[in-house]
C-alpha cells in the first residue's frame, strides 16, 4: 500500500465498461518522512471512499485487491483507493537509523 | 493506470493465436499535461482509440484482463480515452 495525495481528477467518456461507474483520481506519491510529494501522479479509482483533491489517501497498486473491491473479475484496474488517511505517526527514534537494525550496538 | 498518447500502430501477421483480432498501438507515455515521458511502448487496445488520442493504459497482468475471457499475453492495454484532466499543480 502507498500513501498518496490526491492532486486532481480526470474523466473519460470512452472507457472500459468495468470502469464506468467510478471516479478517477490522480494520486501523487507522498513521503511521510519528508512531507513531500513526488513523481508523475498515478490514476486510481475511488469506490465509495469519496476522497477529494488535497486528501491524503491510502492506495493499493495491484490488480488483485482492485478486482476484489470492485467485485468484478474482469476489471482491468490497477490502483484503487482504500482509505483516507487521518494521521501518520513517525517514531523519530527509528526514522534515521545510521547503521544496523534497531537494537544493534553500532 | 498511466497516461499516454497514441502515436502509431504496429502490425504483426504472425502473432500468438489469442491476439487474433487485437490491434497493437504505439503509445508514448506522458504526464498529465501531455508532455512525453520516456520511450514509446506497444499496447493492445480495449476501447477503440486512434492516433493522436490522449489515453490511459494499464500495465502487467491487468492488461490481459482488459481484453476479456481469452486474455492474450499482453502487458499493456489501453483502457480509456481521456476527455479532460483537472489537476492542482501546487499539491
Amino acid at each position: 500500500m502507498i500513501v498518496g495525495k490526491v492532486v486532481g481528477r480526470t474523466w473519460a467518456t470512452a472507457r472500459h465498461p468495468s470502469l464506468e461507474p467510478l471516479r478517477m483520481l490522480l494520486v501523487k506519491h507522498y513521503d511521510p518522512t519528508t512531507e513531500k510529494t513526488d513523481g508523475i501522479p498515478y490514476m486510481a479509482l475511488d469506490k465509495n471512499i469519496n476522497a477529494g483533491v488535497g486528501d491524503m489517501v491510502l492506495m493499493v497498486d495491484d490488480g488483485g485487491p482492485s478486482r476484489m473491491i470492485l467485485e468484478d473479475d474482469m476489471a482491468p484496474v490497477r490502483g484503487i483507493i482504500i482509505g483516507i488517511v487521518d494521521d501518520i505517526f513517525i517514531d523519530e527514534e527509528f526514522k534515521n537509523l545510521e547503521s544496523g537494525p534497531a537494537g544493534s550496538d553500532s | 493506470m498511466k497516461p499516454g498518447r497514441v502515436i502509431g500502430r504496429v502490425v504483426c501477421t504472425q502473432k500468438y493465436p489469442t491476439f487474433k483480432g487485437e490491434r497493437f498501438l504505439l503509445v508514448q507515455p506522458t504526464d498529465w499535461q501531455q508532455n512525453d515521458v520516456g520511450e514509446p511502448i506497444v499496447a493492445t487496445d480495449s476501447v477503440g482509440s486512434g492516433a493522436g488520442e490522449f489515453i490511459f493504459y494499464v500495465e502487467s497482468r491487468e492488461a490481459a484482463v482488459a481484453l476479456g475471457e481469452k486474455a492474450p499475453p499482453s502487458d499493456a492495454s489501453i483502457c480509456g480515452i481521456i476527455d479532460g484532466v483537472d489537476m492542482d499543480e501546487t499539491l
